[in-house]
């Protein structure tokens, strides 16, 4: 099984008011030293990996980000692929 | 005239639209549910309703605007065919990429429910080619997700191309950010495509569609659809 980690942010040009919102609530917590706050979106996404190669399932997942998962106008996307062991037993 | 309501999971606005057209303005219209692949044979206009399609999930728009039903709303738009968007339809034509933009969360967070008067851009569309331009309706809007963004480029093109159809205003066309609800970017309301067929808008006319229901300036969009389809 393949898992990628999927980070889907607003591009900094575009207005993330929760995001203002949030920060405003840690500097009220008395978190003075907060700065800035940016909210995203964070994914995981499992891929049989039965023949599938890394490069390909790198390519079917940059397809899904740029299809679906992250809109382009307002959004940058990263992720991260690693191969999964079986999981750990309970 | 015929129109196509589309249904998706979660639309809320697809019956209104339906009595609206079919009761008030005496139209033929059908429900179309979001699984179909064909859209009614004669279809002149696609209405794409408000209500939260798929739950909003991801973002509001994004995962309907891959409902099968959706590629034959691509190839009626291809054709010259009328699409409408309203609210959450609006929201789904601009993932789709019909009309250009993204509408972001309300600048204020919260979700809106009011009244708010519009300006009628000079933009010859038709689904406005009974109102002369400058002339201000009262809709109703209800979003949590209606402020509309767009690249400094796009936002050009839209200026210079006319395709800004609607803008937030007072109620004597003044704008101000105090008349702009959910933080828009040129206080715009409602936008059409670069072809002329397809238009979104955050506004609900069909809410607006008879003095019983407070208002009747939204039959002024439908007046005007019907017109522009009844001359080729």
């Amino acid at each position: 099984m393949y898992l990628a980690k999927i980070y889907v942010t607003l591009k900094p040009s575009v207005l993330d008011p929760q995001g203002v919102a949030v920060g405003a609530a840690l500097r009220h917590m008395g978190y003075k030293e907060v700065a800035g706050l940016r909210q995203g979106k964070y994914l995981e996404l499992r891929l049989e990996d039965k023949g599938l190669s890394v490069e390909k399932a790198k390519a079917r997942v940059e397809q899904m980000c740029a299809k679906l998962l992250a809109n382009t106008q307002i959004e940058r996307y990263e992720f991260s692929l690693t191969k999964e062991r079986r999981s750990p037993r309970p | 005239m015929r129109f196509a309501v589309l249904e998706f999971p979660g639309s809320n606005c697809d019956h209104d639209c339906v009595y609206t057209l079919g009761t008030v303005l005496k139209q033929r219209v059908s429900l179309v549910w979001h699984e179909k692949t064909e859209l009614p044979a004669g279809t002149d206009c696609v209405v794409v309703p408000g209500g939260f399609s798929y739950g909003d999930y991801l973002r509001c728009g994004a995962v309907a605007r891959f409902s099968p039903i959706m590629q034959a709303v691509f190839s009626h738009a291809r054709r010259g065919g009328l699409v409408w968007g309203i609210c959450n339809g609006f929201q789904i034509l601009t993932e789709s990429h019909l009309v250009p933009g993204v509408l972001l969360r309300n600048k204020g967070l919260r979700f809106l429910c009011q009244d708010v008067h519009l300006r009628v851009e000079p933009s010859d569309t038709p689904f406005t080619g009974s109102v002369l331009p400058g002339v201000v309706l009262k809709l109703p809007i209800a979003h949590g997700e209606g402020n509309y963004f767009c690249e400094s480029d796009t936002l050009k093109r839209l200026q210079d191309k006319r395709q800004i159809v609607f803008r937030y205003c007072a109620p004597d066309g003044a704008l101000g950010e105090a008349f702009n609800p959910n933080g828009s970017l040129a206080h715009i309301a409602g936008v059409i495509n670069a072809q002329g067929n397809v238009l979104g808008m955050m506004p609900h006319p069909e809410r607006a569609a008879e003095a019983v229901l407070g208002g009747t300036d939204g039959r002024i969009l439908f007046e005007s659809a019907l017109e522009a389809l009844a001359t080729p």
